[in-house]
């Protein structure tokens, strides 16, 4: 506990260099995989090809990832802009096929009736089929969470701040509960953000909750009732 | 008025839904387009709001031809009720029935009230408004479906097989409040079913479609049945197995009707004074 409280400025300074790294990460993938997933949904030639291809990214090795992008784009080896965009492809690897598969979960009798109504092309996308595919985008959204707040340590051996500093330090210096305290923070982390996006799934689909309640829900006890009586 | 003229729909892999359809659908009126499957009726429905394109001719509603309206902005004002509701499950029932009026422009608060006194107008209770569709039986799906139809005040409504996944009873209880809505509203109403007793119980003009769009006959319920065109007519309507062919029993108590299967079917009065269903019942009923 000494080495903890003796350090909790640069824990907590981690911590936000942490999730100043992945966060962005993470929505960026987000945002990303939307027009991909939609390309990918839109049309059935494109849809293995653009999904394949979004997969293979995930192949590439972190390492000699974060070393290869400042030579595209001229940032300095130990920035953690190097991290954050390598997180968003491995993001994108798993999104897009979360964002197509969502997409394609939309009922194809609710989008006509969403069209004879006369939402135009646009309107229903963002009104009707992005929010109908919200279940599917979440988990994938968390699963990207997860991966993207643990993967943010790699980067430490290259020097780039985040919690994973408190494992390769802690190596170098054998001090085991700094190692343990990277540990449990990035697991804690990554938990606090996956329940909180639970909590915003809850909050941007009411509907999805709305099934245990009302007519079908009050039926329910009574069916019980008449069973035990 | 919804004129058809010469109207043919093709579909890419060759097949001929419909074939030179020409009809006249008065204002104001119900017309039912009935047959069975592959008949082409959905596709003649959705070819009104261009939700299916025509590969030929025209449709023009009050003289003016659909083809030159923007789809989205025609839809708008063409009220659509289909099978299983097809309402948003993310909406609730009080959005479902404001989005038309919402996407015209209308203030969402706004909408939301007319909202409210349409759910009056199917006989939805307003307790229902904030339930998502969900949470709601078949039967007032449907209810919600037709208030989302009329909520932009269209003048003409399409209603494609709306009440065909509720149960009888259900159904029976949604035709009669559609024949009161329609004496209250005056819409002119486009409606598609199998169910030659629903065609001949709703319709003003029924239209009986064989394969392919070709029209078998068309006519009010009492024209059908009194003369039905052809053999096919005949079997569709069930005259030929004896279904439409009632007589009468003298009772001591009165006269009674007795249907093919010989079971009473009814009492035989003078005139049927109660609502609208006697009405309708009047024009093929008891119209000798």
């Amino acid at each position: 506990m000494t080495w903890i409280l003796n350090n909790l400025e640069l824990i907590g300074q981690l911590t936000l260099t942490h999730l100043a790294t992945a966060l962005p990460a993470i929505v960026l993938s987000f945002v990303l995989s939307v027009p991909i997933g939609w390309f990918a949904n839109r049309f059935h030639v494109s849809h293995g090809l653009v999904l394949t291809v979004c997969a293979l990214l995930y192949a590439i090795p972190s390492l000699p990832l974060f070393l290869v992008l400042p030579l595209f784009i001229g940032t300095s080896t130990r920035d953690s802009v190097n991290v954050t965009i390598s997180l968003t492809i491995y993001g994108v690897a798993l999104m897009a096929r979360s964002t197509a598969d969502g997409l394609a979960s939309v009922d194809a009798d609710i989008n006509q009736s969403a069209t004879s109504m006369g939402f135009s092309a646009w309107s229903r996308f963002w009104r009707v089929e992005l929010p109908l595919a919200g279940p599917v985008l979440l988990a994938g959204v968390r699963v990207v969470s997860v991966s993207t707040i643990s993967l943010t340590t790699v980067g430490a051996v290259l020097g780039i701040g985040s919690l994973g500093s408190l494992f390769t330090d802690g190596f170098q210096r054998n001090i085991p509960e700094e190692i343990l305290t990277g540990i449990v923070l990035t697991i804690a982390l990554a938990l606090i953000i996956d329940l909180l996006l639970v909590g915003l799934g809850r909050v941007l689909m009411p509907w999805t909750r709305a099934k245990t309640s009302g007519t079908g829900g009050a039926l329910n006890p009574t069916a019980r009732e008449a069973v035990t009586v | 008025m919804i004129e058809f003229r010469d109207v043919t729909k093709r579909f890419p892999d060759g097949t001929v839904a419909v074939d030179e359809f020409s009809l006249i659908m008065p204002s104001r009126k119900t017309t039912v387009l009935v047959g069975s499957s592959g008949s082409g009726k959905t596709t003649l429905l959705r070819m009104i709001n261009r939700m299916v394109e025509l590969s030929s001719g025209s449709i023009e509603i009050d003289g003016e031809d659909t083809a030159t309206l923007k789809p989205v902005a025609l839809r708008r004002r063409i009220g659509y009720v289909m099978q299983n509701s097809g309402l948003l499950p993310h909406f609730t029932v009080l959005d479902n029935v404001a989005t038309v009026p919402v996407l015209n422009g209308v203030a969402r608060r706004e909408a939301r009230a007319h909202a409210l006194e349409l759910l009056d107008t199917v006989g939805l209770d307003r307790s229902l408004a904030e339930r998502y569709p969900s949470q709601l039986s078949g039967g007032q799906q449907q209810r919600v479906g037709v208030a989302r139809g009329l909520a932009a005040d269209p003048n003409i409504l399409l209603m494609d097989e709306p009440f065909g996944a509720v149960d009888p009873i259900v159904r029976a209880e949604l035709q009669t409040e559609l024949i009161r809505l329609q004496r209250e509203l005056d819409k002119t109403v486009v409606f598609v079913t199998h169910d030659i007793d629903e065609a001949f119980l709703l319709g003003d003009q029924v239209v009986i479609l064989e394969v392919g769009g070709k029209i078998a006959q068309v006519g009010s319920p009492t024209e059908i049945i009194s003369a039905p065109a052809n053999d096919f007519v005949a079997n569709f309507i069930g005259a030929e197995k004896g279904k439409r062919a009632l007589s009468i029993r003298k009772t001591d108590r009165g006269d009674i009707v007795i249907d093919g299967q010989g079971r009473a079917a009814g009492v035989l009065v003078d005139k049927i004074t109660e609502s609208g269903v006697g009405d309708r019942a009047n024009q093929y009923g008891a119209s000798e």
